[in-house]
């Protein structure tokens, strides 16, 4: 139930104020890992390069008007009633504010070569 | 790098040996190298890459490797009637014609914005892409990729919706599904370039995908926003929607769904039709007589692909993530499952050959396609192939749904 309040659209907007606090950075190999994970499970709705498909696209421009801490809320919390699903089982918080602060200021290239 | 040379090689070869055996270089593309048929023919989607490996099913080995698809997540292929042309749909929009044999892109056409799939009629003259944005489908002649019909998914506001489970019906029909409008359509495209659409309104909340039973009879839609089925009766003089399986999880919360399951996999064996329950894990089982739930059977995660193998025997599995290390086998006539096999990291999809003695299955995440015999379960044989996701044999080419 709190987590639907902290989806609600006024909390969200209010949360911009603090988006500036940067979380923790995830370790390299961390980071490698959510990037293939945006990449590639994020898109199977979103499409791989973020432009969208059942579920919006995530590109900057697309993404410009929501505040990071908005879309990390959505990241945690899902978006009831649409396929949104929660990620709080696979995501960290910072995580998850990591990479809607990637989102918004346009999503990494995965590495080429991949682990084997 | 050595996984790329290794495949090279593996296309070099097959080309070279043509070549040797004609006058002309093989590159030419002029003279056939040798003649080949193309039953055991196959495509594996390298979706990061935008690229097609091209195998053979009976040597189980890579023959060659397309590139400049565009973005190919989510894309998926249908064949030609004569099985030698494969149509790859990409997200992107883009619908491009490859000649298995000559090895080579015949003909490409940018359809859409977005875009998840397509199917072609039964006497292969027609292709439809599925769209997303613009809402809606596309007629083109499978011959020329020449646009004949654009036919909006046009929603009561003006609004499009987004088309999901296309398929093709006798008679150059091809029956959809409205993902934003809760509706089934049916666009009867015997005049090409004036598809006449029926709908169906009602069916349920936001349908995801859906099958078309190997006979062509019976259409399910699955829904993700409720519990439960849309179905026609394609044989019925006038079809109706019919809601089957409603509310099969009362009661119980749903799962997240981290990713939505595909129906397409002909996962009707026997009278029995094998389905992912969404949000559960679980696979649910009607009989095809009643539309009735007779069972569920447990597996080990969200159940992405249910499909059985072309006899019915068995019907294989695989998980959405984090589960998506695992593959299940159930056996039909116990319903249970009686393998769990680990093929790879992220099994994205399974293709069986045409009878069903090897199935294929692409490990993403490990840069390799895995084949099994199905019967013993061991492992046949691997293929390295960057970044697999979708299979597809040329035997869709004859198979309605497809």
């Amino acid at each position: 139930m709190a987590r639907n309040a902290f989806l609600s659209l006024t909390l969200a907007l209010a949360a911009t104020a603090t988006w500036a606090q940067a979380p923790a950075a995830p370790s390299p190999e961390r980071a490698t890992q959510l990037i293939r994970m945006v990449r590639q499970d994020c898109g199977s709705c979103h499409g791989m390069r973020l432009t969208g498909g059942l579920g919006p696209a995530l590109t900057r421009e697309a993404l410009a008007a929501k505040p990071a801490d908005y879309l990390a809320a959505v990241i945690i919390h899902g978006i009831p009633g649409t396929p949104m699903p929660p990620w709080s089982a696979m995501l960290s918080d910072a995580e998850a504010l990591w990479i809607a602060q990637q989102l918004s200021t346009g999503f990494p290239e995965e590495r080429k070569n991949p682990a084997p | 790098m050595k996984r790329r040379s290794l495949l090279s090689l593996a296309a070099g070869t097959s080309l070279l040996a043509g070549g040797c055996a004609s006058t002309q270089p093989a590159a030419s593309g002029d003279a056939a190298p040798i003649l080949q048929g193309t039953g055991d023919l196959g495509v594996v989607i390298e979706r990061a890459r935008g690229a097609l490996t091209l195998v053979n099913t009976s040597r189980r080995e890579v023959t060659g490797r397309i590139e400049g698809l565009g973005d190919l997540s989510h894309a998926s292929v249908v064949f030609s009637r004569d099985a030698r042309f494969a149509y790859v749909f990409g997200r992107d929009g883009g619908l491009t014609r490859v000649d298995l044999l000559t090895q080579r892109i015949t003909h490409r056409a940018m359809q859409a914005g977005n875009s998840i799939g397509g199917a072609i009629s039964a006497d292969g003259s027609l292709v439809v892409a599925q769209n997303y944005t613009p809402g809606g489908i596309k007629v083109f002649d499978a011959a020329t990729l020449e646009l004949l019909a654009d036919v909006p998914a046009t929603m009561a506001g003006g609004q499009r919706s987004r088309v999901v489970g296309l398929a093709d019906l006798p008679q150059r029909r091809f029956v959809y599904s409205l993902f934003d409008a809760a509706a089934i359509c049916i666009a009867d495209c015997s005049n090409p370039r004036q598809p006449r659409v029926t709908t169906f309104e009602n069916i349920g909340q936001q349908p995801y995908d859906a099958l078309l039973s190997p006979n062509g009879r019976t259409y399910i839609a699955g829904l993700f926003g409720e519990d439960g089925l849309a179905m026609l009766d394609l044989w019925d003089d006038k079809p109706q929607v019919r809601r089957i399986l409603s509310g099969y999880g009362r009661g119980e919360k749903p799962l997240p769904v981290y990713k939505m399951p595909h129906l397409r996999g002909w996962a009707i064996a026997g009278r029995h039709a094998y389905l992912p329950a969404i949000g559960r894990h679980e696979v649910l089982i009607v009989d095809t007589g009643s539309w009735q739930e007779v069972g569920r059977i447990p597996v080990a995660g969200q159940p992405v692909f249910v499909m059985a193998r072309p006899d019915g025997r068995q019907v294989w599995v695989n998980f959405s993530v984090p589960d998506y290390n695992r593959v299940q086998v159930i056996d039909t006539p116990s319903q249970r499952v009686v393998q769990t096999l680990e093929p790879g990291k992220a099994v994205l999809h399974m293709e069986f050959t045409p009878r069903g003695e090897s199935v294929w299955i692409s490990c993403r995440d490990d840069n390799r396609v895995q084949v099994y015999d199905t019967h013993t379960r061991e492992l046949q044989g691997t293929l390295h192939v960057d970044a697999p996701s979708g299979i597809f044999f040329t035997a869709r080419a004859q198979r309605m749904g497809f």
